[in-house]
């Protein structure tokens, strides 16, 4: 078996603002090991990128509350000091951001801020540490690095900044891999070249990537394993096929349902979920789809615990009161398609 | 939208209905100005680049393209909130082009525009009421008939009308961008330009807002301009797809029929882009990922536009611009060597009117295009077309 990289459990963050608690993670657990890719899926305000964010210490301020464990190994996140995250950021977890243009520093140049980073954790020379960065620019498919290496992010493209952001985040070979977002911002066929960047990435280093992101296309394409979130809480977990082809819990149906397929006939209306998310401030008790799901019933008052109820495999989990059995026959909508469904009155 | 409705009933050319939209060789250019204390112009962006298309009453028309193809620009000309360096935008036969603003005015009643960002576009310091009212009070509404106008408003686009009183802020995206459309409505439009309008929604809340943006196509009559980046969501919604590549349109077609059959390379790529969210399928699908990125605007590539980043171009790509090629059943493509056509369909292909005026003669060869297809990779598809094309030959 891999090594495990990562263990995350009961994970809490919670912020204290001027409306009350806001409970952006409310108890998430998962792990990571070496050469796979976890996917974590969700919408906004689900929380994806506050748990994402808060195994590199970047959630930490005087209204931030945590809670639960997060280990690297055998060392704690949550409770580490600053001058030990220092020390794991870049070198042991590294993370691509969304949005490279504010993740960059627009006054330095792009090769400058990679020997930064490289300098901040090694003693090694600024001409060795230059070098270094040019093949690492290179290596992401960055062309005439040396020349541009001396350029400015805002003579970058979208694509090449995002390139420049991943080759940043591989400077120190970290063994985790944090990208959140990292295509978001792009167009479709830079997005295609970035993912693919990734996958070959994640596959020659060997190291784990968690990979958030709102786009489940982009999950079938790159996770091996993957976490849907909802609301501040993890909904549904297992592999890659489990997700796509078993899911168990409603909101990964309505996701599934809601995603349009090049490869096939559209259907006559776009299947959407009602409502909106609730507030992570005042969330609903119980299950927090609940006033969102067609198939609710009395028992969704109770949190339902997050655990495995299909036979096959005892690392699928989900959070969903409703028998399996029962599941697998209120999803599909039409002929193979999975959706929210109608709940038990059509059914 | 009417999905269900066989596409020859969508077509858009030729049915006897007067257009209305037309936008005739449209260009527009954008200066670029340096210097101390006289401004030169040293060079321009080519924004949009002589594109012809039309648009029927009721109908929907998706434009996609990546950034900076001039998808955007083009739906500001549409609007006339900028003003073509050259064409002609006509709005039910109507020249509007160099309109001024007076001119313009009943025009801008009946053409809505909806933005991306619904956050940028709406007053973060007005009420909901006074946003979705203001167009009412500016065209002279009796100032107690607004309120209840409003409130009907704010009810057809499926938010509750006790917020009139609430300000954006207080309102998810997906509620944010049913105010734009409110706000939209409001003055009874024919058309509605919209600009990515569900691009910053998340996946679930898109779907609702197409379904929405449906349901008042049907019963207000609506015709609908859509901009996209990319061809998932505008499939939805269109009648008929533009596809535009640094300015130019590189394929115009009948919506259902450019998935199943993109004939331009540029419209290829970007199917092949997008995963499919289905684990195997998707890993049993042979992509090939478009290298490269988009080139600059202001010296765009000579030739055919596309040709730095297509697998399939040849000498005659980087020298002659390729006209617009019209395959039938309004399937137009600009494209020396188009795919995914029989050799029957490019030997009875005619240049179309809407071919760009510095495009050159050559149309696509059957030759050239079988020649394409080898090139093309060695999928299923593929290999039928290729069958089909040889049968195509042999009847003709």
């Amino acid at each position: 078996m891999a090594e495990r990289l990562l263990d995350v459990d009961g994970l809490q963050v919670s912020f204290v603002t001027e409306d009350g608690v806001v409970r952006a993670v409310d108890g998430v657990s998962f792990t990571l090991d070496r050469g796979e890719v976890v996917a974590i899926v969700g919408e906004s305000g689900s929380g994806k990128s506050v748990t994402a964010m808060t195994l590199m210490g970047l959630t930490r301020g005087p209204n931030s509350r945590f809670g639960g464990s997060a280990r690297l190994r055998d060392r704690e996140l949550v409770t580490a000091t600053e001058d030990e995250l220092q020390r794991i950021r870049g070198e042991e977890i590294a993370m691509i951001f969304q949005d490279p243009i504010s993740s960059l520093s627009p006054v330095h140049r792009i090769g400058d801020q990679i020997v930064e980073q490289i300098r901040a954790h090694e003693k090694i020379s600024k001409a060795a540490a230059l070098d270094r960065t040019v093949q690492l620019m290179e290596r992401v498919g960055i062309p005439r690095a040396a020349e541009r290496a001396r350029a400015y992010p805002h003579e970058f493209s979208g694509g090449m900044r995002q390139r420049a952001m991943i080759a940043m985040a591989l400077s120190l070979s970290p063994s985790v891999l944090i990208a959140d977002e990292p295509t978001t911002a792009l167009d479709v066929t830079i997005q295609a070249q970035i993912l693919e960047e990734i996958r070959q990435l994640s596959r020659e280093s060997d190291s784990g990537v968690i990979f958030v992101t709102h786009d489940l296309g982009v999950v079938a394409d790159i996770a091996d394993r993957v976490v849907v979130m909802y609301s501040g809480r993890v909904v549904e977990q297992g592999t890659l096929n489990e997700i796509f082809y078993d899911p168990q819990h409603p909101y990964t149906w309505g996701l599934l349902g809601s995603v349009t397929r090049m490869d096939r006939e559209p259907p006559h209306r776009l299947p959407a979920i009602p409502g909106q998310p609730p507030s992570l401030v005042n969330a609903p008790t119980g299950c927090h789809f609940r006033p969102r799901c067609p198939h609710a019933f009395d028992k969704c008052g109770e949190v339902p615990p997050l655990e495995s109820h299909v036979s096959e495999s005892e690392d699928h989990l989900d959070r969903c009161w409703l028998d399996v059995s029962e599941k697998r026959q209120r999803r599909e909508v039409e002929d193979g398609r999975i959706g929210l469904g109608q709940g038990p009155v059509a059914a | 939208m009417s999905t269900d409705t066989p596409p020859q009933e969508r077509e858009t050319t030729g049915n006897g209905k007067a257009p209305m939209l037309e936008a005739d060789h449209v260009q527009l250019y954008f200066p670029i100005k340096q210097g101390v204390l006289i401004d030169r112009t040293i060079g321009h962006v080519h924004a949009v680049d002589d594109v012809s298309l039309s648009l029927n009453e009721g109908e929907t028309m998706g434009i996609v393209g990546e950034s900076g193809c001039g998808k955007s620009t083009l739906a500001r000309c549409f609007v006339r909130l900028l003003e073509p360096t050259d064409g002609a935008i006509r709005y039910r036969g109507q020249d509007i082009t160099h309109l001024g603003r007076k001119a313009l005015d009943p025009m801008r009643r009946e053409v809505q525009l909806v933005f991306q960002d619904p956050v940028a576009s709406l007053n973060p310091r007005k009420r909901v009421g006074q946003i979705v009212g203001t167009p009412l009070r500016r065209s002279g509404m009796e100032r107690g008939k607004v309120e209840g106008r409003v409130r009907d408003l704010l009810e057809r686009v499926g938010l509750n009308p006790e917020h009139i009183n609430r300000f954006p802020h207080e309102f998810s995206g997906g509620q944010r961008q049913r105010i734009g459309i409110a706000r939209a409505l409001a003055m009874d439009p024919q058309l509605i330009v919209l600009d990515e309008p569900v691009s910053a929604l998340d996946v679930s809340i898109q779907a609702q807002v197409v379904n929405l943006l449906d349901d008042l196509q049907d019963d207000l009559g609506l015709s609908y301009v859509f901009i996209a980046h990319d061809l998932s969501v505008v499939r939805h919604v269109s009648d008929t797809i533009a596809v535009m590549y640094l300015g130019k349109l590189m394929e115009l077609s009948p919506a259902r029929e450019l998935y199943t059959k993109p004939i331009h390379p540029y419209t290829e790529a970007l199917l092949e882009a997008i995963p499919i969210p289905d684990p195997e399928e998707n890993s049993r699908r042979e992509r090939n990922v478009l290298g490269g990125e988009p080139p600059n605007p202001i010296t765009p590539p000579s030739g055919c536009r596309f040709h730095t980043r297509c697998p399939h171009a040849t000498e005659v790509c980087r020298v002659v611009e390729p006209p617009l090629a019209e395959y039938g059943g309004g399937h137009v493509a600009a494209c020396h060597h188009p795919l995914n056509v029989t050799a029957a369909e490019v030997a009875g292909a005619v240049r179309s009117p809407l071919s760009p005026l510095s495009a050159g003669e050559e149309m696509p060869s059957a030759n050239g295009a079988s020649d394409a297809r080898a090139r093309g990779g060695a999928g299923t598809q593929t290999a039928t077309a290729a069958r089909e094309a040889d049968d195509g030959g042999q009847t003709a």
